[in-house]
């Protein structure tokens, strides 16, 4: 991937291969926080900072640990661990800190830990051979075009509640059809730029 | 051989710095010191923060109610927080009434002790723990009425006299839900390694089925309490005390508090049964006739039959209050059995001009 832009990857991860709605990675919490916009961009802001981070620093880990010892074989473990170990510093930090945004996310926090999406980027790193400076603006992009995808998907909600939605599609069922059509939407921008 | 160590020792050493990291970020980072819990604007109890509520009290060894355990899904470990919770959390929403939010009551498994907290605990919830117990001795009173005595693996329970347990009943063939279920304590209240029962049958009762057909003796049991508020009150006044059925429990504790301590004051049991073969504890309570001399046991049946050669109180128990008690004035009431008997004999009591404060019930539902 000789001469790939980074600002290239940076907005193609926001809008043309939205971790969201293109991948269907992180539909769990997507599903599950969106009720509230506020809280949702707390989560959204959460889940950029932990991918920015972890995508550098399993870059650092799988490039200088364990392509060294020909361990490339053991990411998945790898990156699990240090993705977990992770989101659990930021949650004490948050906790100690931040308390308004652990308010706000409270139990949601350590969901991230199991959030495929962090994962995903990690490994679409290494697979896609990304050099660290486009890593960095990959995990960041990914991050923040989560954001944008579950921030609207709580503005959607927030409307919703004025509609009638049929008895049996209420709640979770209406959101998984909503986001399918987000999606739709997004593809529009496919054409803009591509990086798969 | 090579690729196994190089592998094991990646993951381990990797682990063991992430490890490293997280032990000493909670040591500073997640070290909340010492905090203080102030309980009912009494007592100070010192903890280490950064726990939950419900667990830094259950450290101090004050039970708050919990079936979940707490993973927030049964709603049952309400306390009231005055300072230091801070904003209620998207967790506790589900289980929270308005008027829960507006009391300042939140779910104590799911907050967490950061800084000093003040809240609120009903008194008797001090006392309220866990039993083991082993069941010594069942005795038939009754066709339907069984006695049942345990002795407390360890620890001692400390009542008062009148306030009952709860006693779970696990699940056997036929029941497969565990439920606990409110039974008065019959035994004296200095009696603290022991617990004595009087337990009825139910038709399909869940507790009473177990305790009926399925409890045999030496099995274990477990139990939490004492609850109540249904207790001796220390006054001077003339206790009238009513019963029928399983209802006696409470007033034999009260009675054997009163023999124990010597307190004579005028005291008259009124107790209730259908049939000669419903009566109980007769001799026991003529014993304690003979230990306090102003004390007065009348027995009444409502159903007595030709062959039982009763010669004793014919009625309801309020037939009999009506015939002995003149006034009363100046006296002060126990009622223990049925909603029906306890609402027409507060009727009662109050028509004789009994001051409705002095009046104590306990409702067996």
């Amino acid at each position: 991937m000789e001469g790939l832009n980074p600002f290239v990857v940076f907005f193609a991860s926001i809008f043309t291969n939205n971790m969201i709605l293109t991948n269907f990675l992180g539909m769990c919490s997507f599903i599950a926080v969106s009720g509230e916009i506020k809280t949702s961009l707390g989560l959204g802001q959460a889940v950029t900072f932990v991918l920015t981070f972890t995508t550098v620093l399993n870059y650092f880990i799988y490039h200088y640990v364990l392509v060294p010892l020909g361990l490339e074989y053991l990411r998945f473990i790898i990156f699990i661990i240090s993705i977990a170990a992770f989101v659990q510093l930021v949650e004490m930090i948050v906790e100690r800190y931040l308390p308004n945004l652990y308010y706000a996310l409270g139990i949601f926090l350590p969901l991230i830990t199991v959030n495929c999406a962090i994962l995903g980027v990690s490994l679409f790193m290494v697979i896609r051979d990304y050099n660290m400076i486009v890593s960095l603006l990959f995990g960041l992009g990914s991050g923040i075009g989560w954001t944008l995808a579950i921030v609207a998907l709580a503005g959607i909600r927030k409307r919703l509640k004025y509609a009638k939605v049929p008895k049996g599609l209420e709640g979770p069922g209406i959101t998984i059809i909503i986001t399918g059509l987000m999606a739709l939407a997004f593809v529009g921008f496919s054409g803009i730029v591509q990086i798969q | 051989m090579g690729t196994i160590i190089i592998t094991v020792g990646a993951i381990s050493g990797i682990t063991g710095i992430l490890a490293f990291l997280l032990t000493l970020a909670k040591n500073t980072i997640g070290n909340y010191g010492e905090v203080i819990i102030n309980i009912n604007d009494d007592e100070d109890h010192v903890v280490d923060g950064g726990t939950t509520l419900l667990s830094a009290l259950i450290d101090e060894k004050i039970f708050i109610p919990s079936a979940c355990g707490g993973k927030g899904s049964c709603g049952y470990c309400k306390v009231k927080v005055n300072e230091g919770a801070g904003p209620i959390l998207p967790t506790e929403l589900g289980y929270l009434t308005p008027e829960d939010k507006k009391e300042n009551v939140r779910l104590s498994c799911q907050v967490k002790v950061k800084n000093d907290f003040k809240i609120e605990i009903p008194e008797e919830l001090f006392n309220v723990q866990e039993y083991e117990g082993k069941v010594s001795k069942i005795v038939d009173l009754t066709p339907t009425i069984k006695h049942l005595t345990f002795d407390l693996k360890e620890g001692e329970i400390d009542f008062k006299a009148g306030q009952y347990v709860q006693l779970r009943a696990p699940e056997y063939k036929g029941n497969d839900e565990e439920v606990y279920r409110a039974y008065s304590i019959a035994s004296s209240p200095s009696k603290r390694d022991q617990l004595e029962l009087i337990i009825g049958y139910v038709e399909e009762g869940i507790a009473t089925t177990y305790v009926h057909h399925h409890l045999e003796e030496d099995e274990e049991v477990l139990f939490n309490g004492p609850y109540g508020d249904f207790f001796y009150q220390d006054t001077d006044r003339e206790m009238v005390m009513v019963a029928i059925g399983t209802g006696m429990a409470p007033i034999l504790s009260i009675l054997y508090h009163m023999v124990e301590n010597n307190i004579n004051r005028k005291a008259t049991f009124y107790f209730g049964a259908r049939y000669l073969e419903d009566l109980f504890f007769v001799e026991e309570l003529q014993e304690i006739e003979k230990k306090l001399p102003n004390f007065k046991f009348i027995p009444s049946l409502s159903r007595a039959k030709e062959d039982d050669n009763w010669t004793g109180e014919i009625g309801r128990v309020t037939d009999a209050i009506e015939k002995y008690m003149e006034s009363g004035e100046n006296k002060e009431a126990y009622l223990c059995g049925s909603p029906r008997m306890i609402d027409s004999t507060v009727e009662l009591l109050k028509e004789k001009g009994m001051q409705e404060e002095l009046i104590f019930y306990d409702k067996f539902e």
